[in-house]
């Protein structure tokens, strides 16, 4: 027991928010790192493109600030991962200004070191002309030099290296640009010399919070623990507990394969792991594998402005407007394409969403509709905002108006709940940039602060 | 005869990166999952079938004993949150394996 690394995670996403109670008990414990994951693609290319966050400003503060005035005094280091939603130079300064704020708040001093993830895009396009770049996936489009232009914020997904260098200079905080996931957490187990399969598959667990407990949830603390052959997981909150299933599953979440994880530099197998529930709700884990890559690949994140869009949600309750619901939506855009046929139909597009209908699968809906109201979503897209707008007023008055043969209701066809209707949404974004590069070189810069 | 969604403990779907969607069957009983995998309900036919894709769009179906659960991830039609997606944290899109009868 003696030899046991423990690390802190508060929760699954910070600015998710996790009860004081539980972090304390981690701090109880008298951790060896918090550590905690701030950033991923999920929300969708959005963060990168517009360098945006995910969570709000004031409850990223409302985290750190229980993070940074207990971990901070016990000289305890606290890792943020993927800072700021999606890890780009702009979310990293929109996290250090928070950090910033609460030390001066709580009169803290603190050796802060920041892990850069930009890679810049003349970098990228040099070694997609060298072949070094490839998609992670078939259906991702081949790299060319003009997407590449037009991607903003090109980050890579950093490992342990940097983080391990961090942590060897003694820095008290370290602020992660993009990383891999798991990365950070094992940072700290292999900086205490344990075994870096270990490391990482404990990091897999704990970058996601307590969800991989019962019941499960990204917003409360979870302890784990690394031996020399074996890590444990255990729940800070006796609310819930770990089990030997609720763990195994765990590597099944949002991940491609359950038990080959790909990370910067190795790949994780897990398919001979022994999960063993102990006394106290604790799980133990062992014969976790880190097999090092012959080449070092490192996942690139990028997106890029696509259109603009505009949209207006509105309910249909008419029996006979639903019947003939596609037929209308159909001749709906017909009119509005007749309308502005001065202008090329590439130029812009409608769609509908039908919900209570068939808008969340959409072609892949197999169930009949039953239902007595759907509502109707008018998304239109254009390649600028004001073309989008207008396409919009256009269509919601031709479809709140459009005159169906069989219709009674003839005074409108729409239930709109908000005056005005219409909703400026502004640019989309688009995942242009999802590919593997090849390294020779760590490319993820180290600042002291 | 049950349906899946019976069976299951969890059954659910997400993205696994921005061009991928991924979707686990957990049980809470080792017969059920052993009924479900000896079943050969689950294969690339039926993903395939009820997804409206191809058998190379299929990426893995997975059956992972110490676990208890099954994974199947296939390719997005449309990239996570760009024009054309439905469902940006591919959070809802499950729903299609959930009548999947079972002896």
């Amino acid at each position: 027991m003696t030899n046991e690394i423990k690390i802190l995670s508060p929760c699954g996403m910070l600015g998710y928010g996790f009860p004081e109670q539980s972090f304390l008990r981690g701090m109880e414990e008298q951790p060896h790192g918090i550590v905690v994951d701030a950033g991923s693609t999920d929300a969708g290319p959005h963060k990168l493109g517009a360098g945006v966050s995910i969570v709000s400003r004031r409850a990223a503060k409302k985290d750190l600030k229980i993070i940074l005035e207990n971990g901070v005094p016990k000289k305890v280091p606290i890792i943020i991962g993927s800072a700021g939603g999606a890890g780009a130079s702009v979310h990293v300064e929109w996290t250090m200004d928070i950090i910033n704020e609460i030390l001066q708040e709580q009169n803290l001093q603190a050796k802060i070191a920041i892990i850069w993830a930009d890679i810049p895009n003349e970098m990228v396009i040099e070694a997609n002309r060298q072949g070094k770049v490839n998609p992670l996936s078939p259906n991702i489009p081949a790299l060319t030099d003009e997407i590449i232009e037009q991607t903003n914020g090109i980050v890579a997904q950093m490992g342990h290296e940097p983080i391990l260098e961090a942590l060897r200079e003694g820095a008290d905080i370290i602020v992660c640009g993009r990383a891999y996931d798991p990365s950070p957490f094992a940072a700290i187990g292999i900086f205490h010399g344990k075994d870096p399969g270990l490391s990482y598959h404990l990091g897999k667990i704990l970058e996601c919070g307590a969800l991989c407990a019962e019941p499960g949830t990204t917003k409360d603390s979870i302890l784990g623990y690394i031996g020399d052959t074996s890590f444990k997981v255990k729940s800070l909150n006796p609310a819930r507990r770990c089990t030997s299933i609720s763990v195994a599953a765990h590597t099944f979440y949002e991940k491609e394969h359950p038990y080959i994880l790909h990370g910067p530099g190795f790949t994780l197998d897990l398919k001979e792991c022994e999960f063993k529930e102990l006394e106290g709700d604790v799980v133990e884990v062992s014969n976790s594998k880190y097999i090092p890559a012959e080449q070092h690949f490192i996942k690139l994140e990028g997106a890029r402005k696509v259109a603009y869009r505009t949209f207006v949600l509105a309910g249909i309750r008419d029996p006979i407007l639903l019947e003939n619901i596609d037929d209308i939506e159909r001749r709906v855009k017909e009119q509005v394409n007749d309308y502005y046929d001065e202008i090329p139909q590439s130029d812009y597009d409608v769609n509908f969403y039908n919900y209570g209908m068939n808008a969340v699968l959409g072609n892949k809906e197999k169930a009949v509709f039953t239902g007595h109201e759907i509502g109707v979503m008018i998304e239109v897209i254009g390649k600028d905002q004001e073309l989008a707008n207008s396409i919009c007023a256009t269509a919601r008055s031709t479809f709140l108006h459009f005159a169906h043969e069989k219709r009674k209701s003839t005074a409108g066809n729409l239930a709109f709940p908000f005056a005005p209707s219409d909703i400026e949404f502004g640019p989309v974004y688009e995942f242009s940039v999802y590919h593997l590069m090849e390294i020779e070189t760590n490319p993820f810069p180290i600042e002291y602060r | 005869m049950e349906t899946l969604f019976d069976m299951a403990k969890v059954l659910r779907s997400k993205n696994s990166g921005p061009f991928e969607l991924t979707m686990d069957i957990l049980f809470d009983s080792v017969d059920k999952y052993q009924r479900v995998k000896d079943s050969n309900k689950i294969t690339v036919e039926t993903i395939c079938d009820l997804y409206n894709i191809t058998e190379n769009e299929v990426r893995h179906i997975v059956f992972f004993d110490p676990a208890m659960g099954i994974k199947i991830t296939i390719l997005r039609d449309v990239s996570s949150g760009t024009v054309g997606d439905r469902d940006v944290y591919g959070a809802q899109q499950h729903a299609p394996l959930m009548n999947i009868l079972i002896d």
